[in-house]
């Protein structure tokens, strides 16, 4: 029921005394109202703007924060308000919805801050009115469309292989992304050389070339060349049947890919081939096989997976499906009502062209399109008047649809262009914001090395001083959990410096490099067996969560623990031993977007091992495999 | 051939705005009606002050031209009567309110119905109801009158009622009610035989005087 018709309910409720006299039963006790009836004014105070409205108003509807007991945890004792710390403009409208019952969408405002409003009142979004429920749910769609298509493409080409794929797994990936590694960018190219390669050649070898000595007539050069163009021929057929069977073999589903349209352009493109092949040099059927060689021609089609803009217009045409359908279907109708109407206009000229009526189809259409060939030409005078009109019809039956399709096209189009644009913006932005996190992790090991987990003493508390009290808790809390897990933090230079050193596996080279500071690629180092301290690095390889907190990712790598500065670092450091095993670095459990948390956790057995005895090095060591923690 | 559709539909899209004009115009002059001064509702009425604040401001957010006519009326009580069909009394009921009989409801008139209804005394409210009851106003109610009215009542229940309705059931209760209140037995009632049949009547007396509280 309408909130609204809560007002006329004690007027309905009055009015039943009409019928007491008709009652045959005594009528039942009415309800207690227990609250004062009195009416006050409630001021809320949304980031500055005081509004204010009746509490009944706001009563109306219960099951929301603002009609329910919830908003006394909003209230002010000393300035006797609601103060909620929220948009203003946006509390406009929704104060409207209580006054008027009808929830306005603005449609200046962003949909998703909307939302976000409407969630937070406890209003759902359904009861928006008729007059801009149409806008929002436009506007809806097309944000969550984004989102979708954001969260596809960063899913879809540029995440890293999970460690253990098989190399079905990789052959594919190489497949269907071609730029992630130089192979798969070597044969994609070819592959495309080899296309083009072969539709010049079914192009060229129907080209006329010098006759042979001794007689007249000009061959074409197919024939002339024909061992020539047989070679060629069968090396690009090769190729792309090497290139099928490896699609195939590499496919996660062979039932699918069998059925998608690339992959039966591909057969089309070399089946012509082999069933040339295999047929015997018969006349009748050989004149059959030379049609097939017509559909050598789809080789054309390959050129989908190296073309964008390709695909795009494929898209455009099959999501224009209808329209065409329409234009197909319009066309058609007004050719078979102009090509009768000509046919028997025309019938009675002598030695007319316009024999039956599928013939005056010929006339119709090419006159309909405006290519007027003037193979077929009205004599009457009611034949050019009606073919006059049919011309006119036929401009604007054609113009009809295109728009629509132009407009499709346009829409895919720049989609397209969005999520380019989108990713070449993420990275920016990912690095923007990798940097801000490393700034805040170096505050930290910075706050450590000018020790301040020490007692302070009176010189070092006024260092401190100048930093924030949200910086000492954070500090604090860090250092907690290193003496939780008795590690300690450290940076990435500190601790590829550390691998490079034990993966050299030269006592020499790791005095120098410590404390030079110098970052290197790493591989993973042997550990030391006592009084390990996990130090974690950053790197700056980013997981490609764009649109969430990113994560650091940092490595793990052991240095004595107790050694509090670096300084004394240096002086020990053929004490240190690392090792990573293939990829499980111990300390660090990833966390997901939103809050991260810090919980390393030490899994690593403890090993014996030598100074200077390498365990399990790796040379090619990347540093994205590390395992990564996130940091504040 | 698309042009000369054009220009038609283009026609007809300019003939229609000079219609629209004038119904504007008629809507203009219909200015929203404002009640009298408060004072004066509080001396014609016997609700306080605050009591007719509430009410009209409950009015106005609901009619806010002032005044309610009888397909709003209908509208409004029908939603509280969801099981069956509330129009017919709905009708009875708006004429009832509709003390001017111009086909609307001010304010003014809202306020003294429930005036009547929920701070009269008992006559006025007696009064009333017959008032209600009789439906051409002569001063009498007739069995017909009165059976408009009970089937009206009954339509209000809908069709699914515990006992199920059987039979007249209508025509049943309109004998009944002309035995109690019809005391010459000349097939009519009259407003004093119908005063003093409901005052003789204990439990509605009781009924009655639970009203009291509604607002």
């Amino acid at each position: 029921m309408a909130a609204g018709v809560a007002t006329w309910l004690p007027f309905a409720r009055a009015a039943a005394v009409g019928w007491l006299p008709l009652a045959k039963k005594i009528m039942p006790k009415p309800p207690v109202d227990k609250k004062s009836r009195n009416d006050e004014i409630l001021f809320v105070n949304v980031s500055g703007l005081r509004f204010q409205t009746w509490k009944n108003t706001l009563d109306r509807y219960p099951d929301t924060l603002l009609g329910s007991s919830e908003k006394e945890f909003f209230y002010n004792e000393d300035t006797q308000e609601y103060f909620f710390d929220r948009d203003p403009e946006m509390f406009r409208h929704i104060l409207n919805f209580y006054r008027t019952g009808k929830l306005h969408y603005p449609r200046q405002e962003c949909v998703q801050a909307f939302d976000e409003e409407l969630a937070f009142y406890g209003i759902v979004p359904d009861i928006i009115g008729d007059c801009c429920m149409e806008e929002y749910r436009d506007r809806k769609k097309e944000n969550q469309e984004r989102l979708a298509e954001d969260t596809e493409a960063e899913m879809g080409t540029d995440t890293p292989l999970p460690p253990n794929s098989t190399h079905r797994e990789r052959l594919w990936r190489a497949f269907e992304n071609p730029h992630t590694s130089t192979m798969a960018l070597v044969f994609y190219y070819v592959t495309g050389f080899f296309i083009a390669v072969s539709v010049i050649a079914n192009v060229v070898e129907t080209v006329p070339c010098r006759p042979l000595k001794g007689s007249k007539k000009d061959l074409p050069c197919g024939e002339k060349f024909s061992l020539a163009f047989f070679c060629m021929d069968t090396a690009c057929v090769l190729i792309f049947t090497f290139e099928y069977l490896m699609r195939l073999f590499a496919a996660p589903s062979r039932c699918k890919f069998m059925r998608s349209v690339m992959s039966v352009i591909d057969v089309v493109a070399i089946m012509p081939y082999y069933i040339g092949l295999v047929m015997p040099e018969n006349e009748d059927v050989s004149g059959a096989f030379v049609t097939l060689r017509v559909f050598r021609v789809f080789r054309i089609f390959k050129f989908s997976r190296h073309s964008q803009g390709l695909r795009i217009l494929g898209y455009t045409l099959k999501s224009c499906a209808s329209e065409l359908g329409f234009l197909l279907f319009s066309l058609t109708m007004a050719i078979i009502i102009f090509a009768t109407v000509m046919f028997y206009a025309e019938k009675g000229t002598k030695g007319t062209n316009f024999t039956s009526i599928p013939a005056s189809f010929w006339y119709t259409i090419v006159t309909m399109t405006t290519l007027g060939y003037g193979d077929m030409v009205p004599n009457t005078i009611a034949g050019k008047i009606f073919g006059s009109i049919c011309s006119l019809s036929g401009v604007l039956v054609i113009a009809l649809p295109v728009p629509v399709i132009v407009s499709n096209f346009s829409r895919i189009y720049h989609q397209n262009q969005r999520a380019d644009k989108m990713r070449a913006q993420q990275k920016v932005r990912l690095a923007r914001i990798r940097l801000a996190k490393k700034g805040t992790t170096n505050a930290f090991l910075q706050y450590k090395d000018e020790g301040g987990f020490h007692d302070r003493d009176s010189d070092n508390a006024l260092c401190l001083k100048n930093k924030s009290s949200f910086e000492h808790q954070h500090h604090h809390l860090l250092h907690c959990l290193e003496k939780t897990t008795n590690h300690e933090f450290t940076d990435e230079l500190t601790f590829s410096e550390m691998c490079m050193t034990e993966s050299m596996g030269y006592r020499t080279s790791r005095s120098t490099s410590i404390s030079s500071q110098q970052g290197m690629s790493t591989s993973c180092c042997p550990r030391r067996a006592k009084r390990r301290a996990i130090r974690l690095a950053n790197s700056t390889v980013s997981v490609s969560r764009g649109s969430v907190q990113e994560l650091d990712t940092l490595q793990v790598h052991k240095s004595s623990s107790g050694l509090q500065s670096r300084s004394s670092l240096n002086a020990r450091t053929e004490d240190l031993k690392l090792n990573c095993e293939d990829r499980d670095f111990t300390a660090a459990i990833i966390s997901i977007p939103t809050p991260p948390a810090n919980t390393p956790d030490e899994s690593l057995p403890p090993s014996p091992a030598f100074p200077g005895i390498l365990r399990n090095s790796r040379t090619n060591f990347y540093t994205h495999e590390t395992v990564k923690i996130s940091s504040l | 051939m698309g042009a000369v559709v054009g220009t038609l539909t283009m026609q007809t899209r300019q003939r229609q705005p000079s219609r629209d004009k004038v119904d504007d115009e008629l809507e203009m002059t219909m200015v929203c009606h404002r009640p009298e001064g408060l004072e004066q509702l509080e001396a014609q009425t016997n609700f306080t002050k605050q009591e007719l604040q509430v009410l009209y401001r409950g009015f106005k957010n609901e009619c806010p031209s002032g005044v309610v006519n009888e397909e709003t009326f209908k509208h409004i009580y029908a939603q509280f009567f969801p099981h069956g069909d509330a129009s017919t009394y709905a009708h009875y009921l708006f004429n009832a309110f509709d003390t001017r009989n111009n086909g609307s409801i001010k304010f003014e008139d809202f306020v003294m119905g429930l005036s009547t209804l929920l701070r009269g005394t008992v006559r006025e409210k007696l009064e009333w109801t017959f008032y209600l009851y009789d439906i051409n106003r002569d001063g009498f109610i007739n069995k017909e009158e009165m059976t408009e009215i009970v089937r009206a009542i009954y339509d209000m229940m809908g069709k699914y009622t515990y006992p199920a309705l059987k039979g007249d059931v209508p025509k049943q209760h309109v004998d009944a009610f002309f035995v109690k209140m019809d005391k010459n037995k000349d097939g009519v009632v009259t407003l004093e035989e119908f005063v003093i049949a409901c005052q003789e009547d204990e439990n509605m007396m009781r009924s009655m005087q639970l009203f009291e509280n509604v607002m």
